[in-house]
């Protein structure tokens, strides 16, 4: 995993868990494999509100119709990843 | 941090899963203005909503909407009314495409052939008694022919303070009729003498509601956490009204900040761009609005806050999956 990519994560997680007020978890100890849908337990409204986030922090749309495949911060990170290349 | 499976047991997990991904963005259309009966409290007419529009006759407009809507994400049409069952072609530009749930009073039948697995909801209001004073006429006598065993059918049973102690007749007659039955509560927007709620009303009816429920659990289609919502208004530490409700029409809504609601939910009139303040009567005291889907929804779209104790969790779950059930994401 590149630092890039480890940033990343680092800073999905703490943008999730800022959103979501997520207590007892830091953006270090957030589990990146962690399925957000089946154990953090968000919905479709969290996730839209944390993809507007994303998109104002990195520049990227992130279409309705991919919400249902960023399932965890890893996931999403590789996704931000992807389309920042693709806009390079 | 609490996650969900640490909360729950390997059943409870495995019945969490089966619904978490459902993703249901439902809106709401008024089909027509017109209703063959005039219920005392239905709060389309008490309200005037039924003027508030001019009804669209152009069915070509309707497969139209239909589709725009389905751009817009919805994938539950909730037809209300009027009595959606006088425009049927208007019902088929929805059903067609959607899955698809139709209020009705039940007294014109859906014709199975044409609609063999949309989802009807019966309105029921009590005994024959209530039913000849709030709606003029007893109506199950009708309907129940109409339905009898209709695996896709139910009653929307709804309760009013005057069948305390009498709603166990009225499931017993539903149960031998091979339907399934939802109660919910009557809101009397047109104060009808002696059909509000007391406080001590509400108390009596949640235990009955509980007792329904125990009783006859594969008849009722519900959950005590429901009926606790319902009778109290209380969700964990929250108090329903405007600042809570989630059934809010998203044009409309301008509250700030914005409480967890549907996603971009709409409740239509019939000429398919007047848009209602929400799933029922504007004129309507939030604070007393006892609407069932609303508060069945107050408690779905905050499924964070219930990720608190094993109970809160297993109450949220219970409502989503009666919530699914009724509107057939998941079989009964």
């Amino acid at each position: 995993m590149t630092t890039d990519t480890k940033q990343t994560i680092i800073r999905i997680a703490e943008i999730i868990i800022n959103e979501l007020k997520l207590e007892d978890v830091t953006p270090e100890t957030f589990d990146a494999d962690l399925d957000l849908v089946d154990e953090v337990g968000i919905d479709s409204m969290d996730l839209a509100t944390i993809a507007l986030v994303l998109r104002d922090e990195y520049g990227i749309r992130i279409d309705e119709d991919d919400y249902p495949k960023l399932t965890t911060v890893r996931i999403i990170a590789e996704y931000i990843g992807d389309k920042l290349a693709d806009n390079q | 941090m609490k996650t969900v499976s640490s909360l729950l047991d390997a059943q409870w997990y495995e019945r969490y899963k089966k619904i978490s991904r459902l993703n249901i963005r439902s809106s709401i259309y008024d089909v027509t203005d017109r209703c063959n009966l005039r219920c005392k409290g239905c709060f389309f007419f008490s309200s005037g909503e039924h003027e508030r529009a001019s009804e669209e006759k152009d069915v070509t407009k309707w497969h139209a909407f239909v589709e725009k809507e389905m751009d817009r994400g919805v994938n539950l049409a909730i037809l209300i009314g009027g009595e959606p069952t006088l425009c049927m072609d208007r019902i088929e530009a929805f059903y067609k495409r959607l899955p698809t749930f139709c209020a009705t009073n039940g007294l014109i039948k859906v014709p199975r052939d044409r609609f063999p697995d949309m989802m009807v909801g019966l309105s029921l209001w009590g005994d024959a008694e209530d039913e000849k004073t709030l709606r003029g006429q007893d109506t199950f006598k009708i309907t129940s022919a109409n339905y009898e065993g209709d695996p896709h059918a139910y009653y929307l049973y709804t309760i009013t303070p005057k069948q305390l102690g009498k709603t166990e007749k009225i499931i017993k007659k539903i149960e031998n009729v091979g339907l399934k039955v939802h109660m919910q509560l009557l809101s009397n927007d047109e104060d009808v003498n002696g059909f509000s709620w007391k406080p001590e009303e509400l108390i009596a009816i949640r235990e009955e509601m509980d007792g329904m429920l125990d009783a006859y659990p594969g008849t009722v289609v519900s959950s005590k956490y429901y009926h606790k919502i319902i009778t109290t208004g209380k969700m964990l530490d929250r108090t329903f009204g405007w600042n809570e409700c989630p059934s809010v029409t998203i044009l409309r809504d301008n509250r700030d900040p914005q409480p967890k609601r549907l996603t971009n939910f709409i409740r239509w009139a019939s000429d398919l761009k007047t848009v209602h303040r929400c799933c029922t009567s504007e004129t309507r005291d939030c604070s007393t609005c006892k609407d069932g889907a609303a508060h069945m929804s107050w408690v779905m779209v905050n499924k964070r806050a219930h990720i608190k104790t094993p109970q809160d969790l297993q109450n949220w779950i219970e409502v989503y999956e009666m919530f699914a059930k009724l509107y057939q994401f998941i079989p009964w």
